[in-house]
């Protein structure tokens, strides 16, 4: 018997309902942890917390200069490394379509899906276990293997958004294919590949697991890219899983500062591209 | 005869031998090296403990790195499988209902004006850091699960083996909702991506034969987008295996095989993070540690080449569809 109408529209009402319910309860995590961050991490600033370097574990006083220079370092030399090259992948994916391509594509997306404590041992096996010292330059190119396929990826997407015409339009003015794909492709699809270079650099700034093996940590400043170096994220695994209330006042405030550095950059990239969805990766 | 101009050319072409095009063949090649890297260091890393422990490895459930009596390592990495397929089945239990939930929410049902700051919302909750969900998840969600959540479980369902022993907060059971919030941005994005694929006409059939929004999204939209949200399941299902800092945190580390999700247990990731600094000068200890690497990694490849297939069969399929 086939359901009366009352029945569909109240199946229907039931269905959007549930719907909207799945959506706000993923909200909760999101603003239980920033109220939390916010709320705890607050406790924690001070002077002394950016201008100090990091006391021993449970101790008194100090701060997270060490970390945030590591941590600044890091990604700066993942970037330096991981930018170029994933931008010339990913336009070599858009320029070049084939057999080549596309298996280099499916290679970057299921880099992607590499879980970063892999990209920690292998770092390990390469750089780490062959100088012989743990380094900050170790931690940058795990970083930078992490942010290669994604920035390939996104660079990839973004030209691919860019209309045939305007491509054809610089061919048909005699303009050489390189430099139709430097000048005319890559200016009009800058915004999404700055989308998606900000966003890598977001991501990897918040990576903790590929630092554990090879910047190791350091209580104090690096002197040299060669040495350990401390970063933000280990200092809050370290800080947080130790059993003193004061070493976890001092991880909530390491966090805030993170979060704010991470969601500040995908909050000012999304709202720059109006909101625009970004393509999961 | 050549004219000045293509003489011109012919210079700078002798001069500049497509620069360009030679950096974008080399730098691409950047991708499959980085991947032969990865094998390589996995499995030269592993060789000493696939040959110690061959097959053994996988279904033994021991884990004793320093034996009492001195003797050889002897090491099974059972208790990590089986924790991380446990707390994985529990993260998708949560995960995949409220993924495709949020995906219908932000493709069709939402008001138009709310999609836009509805996705940004649910990509913030992807942009936090792994080990800040760490930090709340030890700091917050521990307490909260083992004075409420457990205890509750503990006295209404705790006839059940999976939910006996006592309120510990750090356990499988919170590992897993842990995993569950941080897959279900990743999974609702992809489930998103491949609902909004589905053709306008798709829907309109549905809706024009008199169909509630309910049966548009039952009869139409999920069966067409069914490959789609299965990739997108299997995706973040990769996601959920690899994920280390978090679960480190919050799943208490014990090599242990028991039924109780409440207890302290282990997973492949945790295994990793925790020990491999300790192993010092222990060699099958490190290749131990290596091989749980390469077992990941071959997990991790596995889940995404067969969900990246199944999305690109079916954008295929939607461009088939589309032309018809």
């Amino acid at each position: 018997m086939p359901k009366s109408i009352a029945t569909r529209r109240l199946i229907n009402k039931v269905f959007i309902v549930c719907s909207t319910l799945a959506f706000l309860v993923a909200l909760v995590p999101l603003l239980s942890i920033l109220y939390e961050t916010l709320y705890k991490g607050f406790d924690a600033l001070n002077f002394d917390f950016f201008t100090q370097m990091t006391p021993p574990i449970g101790g008194p006083g100090g701060g997270i200069i060490n970390a945030i220079q590591g941590s600044l370092i890091m990604v700066a030399i993942a970037s330096l490394i991981g930018i170029p090259i994933g931008l010339f992948a990913g336009a070599y994916l858009y320029e070049y379509p084939g057999r080549v391509a596309n298996n280099c594509r499916l290679i970057a997306e299921v880099l992607t899906g590499v879980p970063s404590i892999v990209t920690g041992i292998v770092v390990y096996v390469v750089i780490v276990a062959t100088f012989h010292s743990f380094s900050a330059f170790a931690g940058g190119i795990a970083l930078s293997f992490m942010m290669i396929p994604i920035v390939a990826i996104s660079t990839h997407e973004s030209l691919k958004l860019v209309p045939n015409s305007i491509k054809e339009g610089g061919l048909a003015l005699g303009v050489s294919r390189p430099k139709t794909l430097l000048y005319i492709l890559v200016s009009t699809a800058k915004s999404g590949i700055v989308t998606g270079i900000a966003l890598s650099v977001a991501r990897i700034m918040g990576e903790t697991a590929p630092l554990l093996f090879t910047a190791l940590g350091n209580q104090f400043m690096m002197n040299s890219i060669f040495g350990p170096a401390e970063s933000m994220t280990v200092l809050i695994y370290e800080y947080g899983t130790a059993p003193y209330q004061s070493a976890h006042v001092f991880a909530w405030g390491a966090a805030l500062i993170l979060l704010l550095l991470v969601l500040g950059l995908n909050i000012v990239v999304r709202i720059a591209s109006r909101l625009k969805p970004v393509t999961p990766i | 005869m050549q004219t000045q101009l293509e003489k011109n050319r012919a210079r700078q072409r002798a001069r500049h031998p497509d620069f360009l095009r030679t950096a974008l063949i080399v730098l691409v090649f950047a991708l499959p090296i980085i991947g032969i890297l990865y094998l390589y260091s996995l499995i030269n890393g592993s060789l000493d403990s696939i040959q110690a422990f061959g097959f053994g490895f996988l279904v033994s459930s021991k884990w004793i790195p320093n034996p009492p009596n001195g003797g050889p390592p002897i090491l099974g990495a059972l208790p990590a499988i089986y924790g991380s397929v446990v707390t994985t089945t529990i993260a998708l239990l949560f995960a995949i209902p409220i993924s495709l939930g949020i995906a219908l929410f932000q493709s069709d049902l939402a008001p138009r004006k709310l999609r836009l700051p509805s996705i940004f919302l649910v990509e913030l909750l992807a942009a936090v850091p792994s080990v800040v969900y760490g930090l709340w998840g030890i700091l917050f969600l521990v307490p909260f699960m083992s004075n409420s959540v457990d205890p509750w479980l503990l006295g209404s369902l705790g006839f059940l083996p999976i939910f006996s022993g006592y309120a510990n907060g750090l356990g499988m059971l919170t590992a897993g909702v842990i995993l569950a919030i941080m897959i279900i941005p990743y999974g609702s994005a992809v489930m998103r991506e491949v609902v909004t694929a589905v053709p306008r006409a798709q829907r309109e059939a549905c809706i024009a034969l008199g169909g509630t929004r309910w049966e548009t999204m039952r009869m139409a939209v999920i069966p067409y987008a069914s490959t789609g949200i299965i990739a997108a399941v299997v995706l973040a299902m990769g996601r959920a295996i690899g994920e280390t800092m978090a679960v480190t945190m919050v799943i208490g580390n014990v090599a242990r095989i028991t039924p109780s999700l409440f207890l302290p247990a282990e997973t492949i990731p945790s295994v990793i993070a925790n020990e491999f600094t300790e192993v010092a000068g222990n060699g099958i200890y490190l290749a131990a540690l290596f091989e749980l690497g390469l077992i990941l990694f071959a997990v991790a490849f596995i889940m995404n080449l067969i969900g990246r297939l199944l999305i690109t069969r079916l954008a295929f399929h939607g461009k088939v569809a589309s032309d018809a």
